[in-house]
């Protein structure tokens, strides 16, 4: 069965090569991971709780630097130049990244928290380049007519799903190559779980994406390609149709079967 | 990346500052006493009971005062027990949760926040007749008047964290004595108390602490004399209060001498609140 | 042998120790209003705009006045600007050396030198105040030669420092981890976040812990004795010898003469040191994390 999505364009925009997490010496957490990242696509990362996909996704934007244990070693390349070696806070602008839970920074108002990045980073903008941002960003999230008249108000009031999408425009603001999602839907009800899946599908248009996911529902909905990690081993990876209906690895199988959680 | 390494550069040093104060002030103490020690020994100026300044005759031994503290704290730890353990309950229990119990412990607070100077004041104007009108004693100061000044101020800091201790009693561990048919009372005596028990030790030995502790009211009220007290209604002096009072003008063995008792109160105490951390803290791994 | 009392005792058992929990715990309070009243119906006389306007009295003039049959003149004025000086120094101290350690402290948790700071933070705390008061005494009089606001201010400091640090330390661990992840994943640096985001989201917890450090200090005596020992005139030199109102009052319980006074600064320092608390508990509700 021939897909109609697209799987890769010229070049991996993002690519792993044995990249591996530990937390104590001798144990990885995530053992050689090695994969291809391409332009404009979803790529879903499941598997069961504990096989590392979200050490994987935060080993991308350097939030292991944070804990000083944790060892990263192999190679993450975006766009030609390896994250392991930039500035960290480089990275973080180049790959941002959006949490389960929806955290709008409570003292700052809307309009103020979309305009985090900039602000935290130091960046002085015009007022008018500010009012351009946050209304992009607004707009690209579905968020902007919602809130357009209650800007100045912290954001604490809005819905869950409200937030995370505040949240997801805070972190777009920063035009970032990638975007990393560790479980963002996992803390929502189902219909602003929805939502921010149409967003996704629409922000792929523009940005790269990719999703931390314990829903293999969720990944067969929305992305392109899917990697199956299981104790910290990449077990499986490419398009998404093809590993769901033809898995190559008995342990996918036996995930995608619900032989395990 | 410069500015952070400057940051967590100062927040260490500033950590580290801890550090250097706490070894400073042991050095201090500890320095400034070692004139007393050396003419006197260690546990010759410990079991000592005589403090004569007169320089004839000069003479310093902190054991009137050791004893001044352990009187009046423990006199007062006594006086104070029914009604913090009263207020904790009431709190932590009875009335948990409810409105009138958050007013118990706003006037509580407020107990907690009078300074020092002015329980010695109410005491010595308001007690002080009191006592005399009681006929514990001629004048009213003694280690009766200031042991139960410091029974009140010393309330609020017992029955406030035994009131925690008893609110965090798991509530499904009441529920099951109730389903049996206990009453209120029984499932405090029986599953109440022994669950938070250790905790409201704690909190009366750090009640304890903060007893030795305690200055000025007990300076303003203990009759301020040199000896042994013969009993609850004798007059003597506290490690704290012979400091408050005599380290105006002295010098040399005199000013070694308050120093040494200075650096005792800290051992004490400190040991005292060692103590109850442990224990708090073998509560937290239950 | 009885083994089961009746449901009828055990009820009244019950019925009688809630009632003697209340009763007890009345009388823990009482003594709040007795003291309460005792400052106010005595302090509310002397209790004017003289208070605030002049210094205190020598005790020659005082006893002229007593002799006189007329109110006894001056104030406590000294005594309010030494206090400004002494703890506006502490504060100055205590605030941004406590914020930072509580920072450390909130960021290190588990690591060992973290909690040897800790327990040492704690130490601190329990040290009674006249034992802080022979070493500032130690580490300032001694080698400046005299006494002076600013070794009151090095005690009250020491005093101030572990409230500040727990109160940060605490509300900054309260705070979700998200908030700091987040700000980081913006690229942001530790810096940034941690004065931009965290202290700004836990302010009302760490503005409650400076103002109940404040409170705190306000009324002590026994370090300051050993430090500030006291002036008659207004001033505002940290190194020379100051007043402040707790000292006052003590000045005034040891002098006959002066004796009336008391009661009026009490309440003056009564009202500061609640009015403190009130706002420390507003400032905590508005803002609760």
């Amino acid at each position: 069965m021939e897909s109609l999505k697209i799987t890769h364009s010229m070049k991996a925009i993002l690519q792993l090569k044995e990249v591996s997490v530990s937390y104590t010496p001798g144990k990885n957490a995530v053992h050689k991971v090695t994969t291809d990242i391409y332009p404009n696509t979803i790529t879903a990362i499941m598997g069961p709780s504990g096989c590392g996909k979200s050490t994987l996704l935060r080993a991308i934007n350097r939030m292991h630097d944070l804990y000083a244990n944790v060892r990263t070693t192999g190679e993450i390349i975006l766009k030609g130049r390896n994250v392991l070696e930039m500035d960290p806070m480089e990275v973080r602008r180049m790959a941002g990244m959006v949490f389960q839970q929806p955290n709008p920074f409570p003292t700052m108002s809307i309009y103020d928290n979309v305009l985090a990045g900039y602000t935290l980073n130091g960046i002085r903008l015009g007022k008018k380049e500010k009012e351009e941002i946050v209304e992009q960003s607004l707009q690209s999230v579905a968020l902007w007519d919602e809130v357009k008249d209650v800007m100045t108000k912290r954001g604490s009031f809005l819905s869950g799903g409200q937030q995370q999408r505040l949240c997801i425009a805070r972190t777009l603001a920063l035009k970032p190559e990638v975007l990393l999602m560790d479980e963002p839907t996992s803390a929502l009800d189902p219909i602003s779980t929805n939502k921010i899946e149409e967003l996704l599908l629409q922000l792929k248009q523009q940005f790269t994406i990719i999703i931390v996911t314990h829903n293999m529902s969720q990944a067969a909905r929305i992305s392109d390609n899917s990697m199956f990690m299981y104790l910290g081993e990449l077990v499986e990876h490419g398009n998404t149709t093809q590993m769901f209906t033809k898995p190559r690895n008995k342990r996918t199988e036996e995930y995608l079967t619900g032989v395990f959680g | 990346m410069n500015k952070d390494s400057l940051f967590r550069f100062l927040l260490f040093t500033a950590a580290l500052l801890v550090l250097l104060f706490t070894a400073g002030i042991i050095y201090a103490l500890v320095s400034r006493s070692t004139e007393t020690f050396q003419e006197y020994g260690v546990w010759g100026f410990v079991g000592n009971a005589e403090w004569d300044p007169r320089s004839a005759t000069e003479e310093y031994g902190a054991f009137s005062f050791i004893l001044g503290t352990l009187y009046t704290s423990f006199f007062a730890l006594l006086l104070c027990m029914p009604f913090s353990l009263a207020v904790a309950l009431f709190n932590g229990e009875y009335y948990k949760g409810k409105k009138i119990s958050s007013a118990v412990r706003s006037i509580v607070d407020l107990l907690a926040g009078i300074p020092s100077i002015v329980y010695g004041l109410w005491g010595f104007y308001t007690l002080r007749p009191l006592v005399i009108a009681l006929g514990v004693n001629a004048q009213g100061f003694g280690i009766f008047l200031s042991s139960v000044v410091l029974a009140i101020m010393i309330i609020p800091y017992a029955s406030s964290l035994s009131s925690e201790f008893l609110s965090m009693v798991p509530n499904n561990l009441k529920e099951g004595a109730y389903s049996l048919g206990a009453t209120q009372i029984e499932v405090v005596q029986h599953i109440s108390l022994p669950s938070a028990g250790s905790g409201i030790v704690a909190s009366y030995i750090l009640a304890l602490g903060r007893a030795l502790g305690e200055t000025m009211a007990v300076t303003m009220l203990i009759g301020n004399t040199n000896r042994i007290p013969r009993g609850l209604s004798d007059t003597g002096n506290t490690m704290a209060s012979v400091i408050a009072n005599q380290f105006g003008e002295a010098d040399g063995l005199k000013l070694s001498s308050l120093i040494a008792i200075g650096l005792l109160l800290f051992i004490i105490t400190a040991i005292i609140n060692l103590i109850a951390k442990l224990i708090m803290k073998k509560l937290s791994h239950v | 042998m009885n083994h089961s009392s009746s449901i009828v005792q055990r009820k009244r058992k019950d019925k009688t120790i809630r009632h003697l929990v209340g009763f007890f715990s009345l009388l823990a309070m009482i003594p709040l209003f007795f003291i309460l009243w005792d400052v106010i119906s005595k302090g509310y006389k002397n209790f004017n705009l003289r208070l605030f306007t002049e210094v205190t009295p020598s005790s020659m003039d005082a006893l002229l006045a007593i002799s006189n049959g007329d109110p006894i003149p001056g104030g406590i004025l000294n005594g309010i600007t030494g206090t400004i000086l002494i703890v506006g120094l502490a504060i100055l101290f205590s605030v941004p050396l406590g914020l930072f350690i509580g920072i450390y402290l909130a960021d290190n948790q588990g690591k060992r030198f973290a909690g040897l700071v800790s327990y040492l933070t704690d130490l601190l705390q329990g040290m009674p105040s006249i034992v802080i008061g022979i070493i500032a005494y130690a580490w300032v009089v001694k080698p400046l030669g005299s006494y002076s606001a600013l070794a009151g201010s090095v005690a009250l400091t020491i005093m101030m420092l572990p409230m500040i640090v727990r109160s940060t330390e605490e509300t900054l661990k309260m705070l979700p981890l998200s908030y700091k992840e987040a700000g980081l994943a913006l690229g942001s640096s530790y810096t940034n976040v941690v004065f931009r985001i965290l202290i700004p989201s836990g302010f009302g917890g760490i503005f409650t812990g400076i103002l109940l450090a404040i409170s705190r200090v306000m009324g002590e005596t026994a370090p300051l004795m050993l430090t500030a020992l006291g002036a008659s005139v207004v001033h505002w030199k940290m190194t020379e010898p100051a007043s402040a109102i707790p000292l006052l009052i003590w000045d005034f319980y040891n002098d006959p003469n002066l004796v009336d006074l008391i009661w009026s600064s009490s309440l003056l320092l009564l009202i500061v040191i609640f009015l403190l608390n009130w706002i420390a508990k507003i400032v905590a509700r508005k803002w609760k994390v």
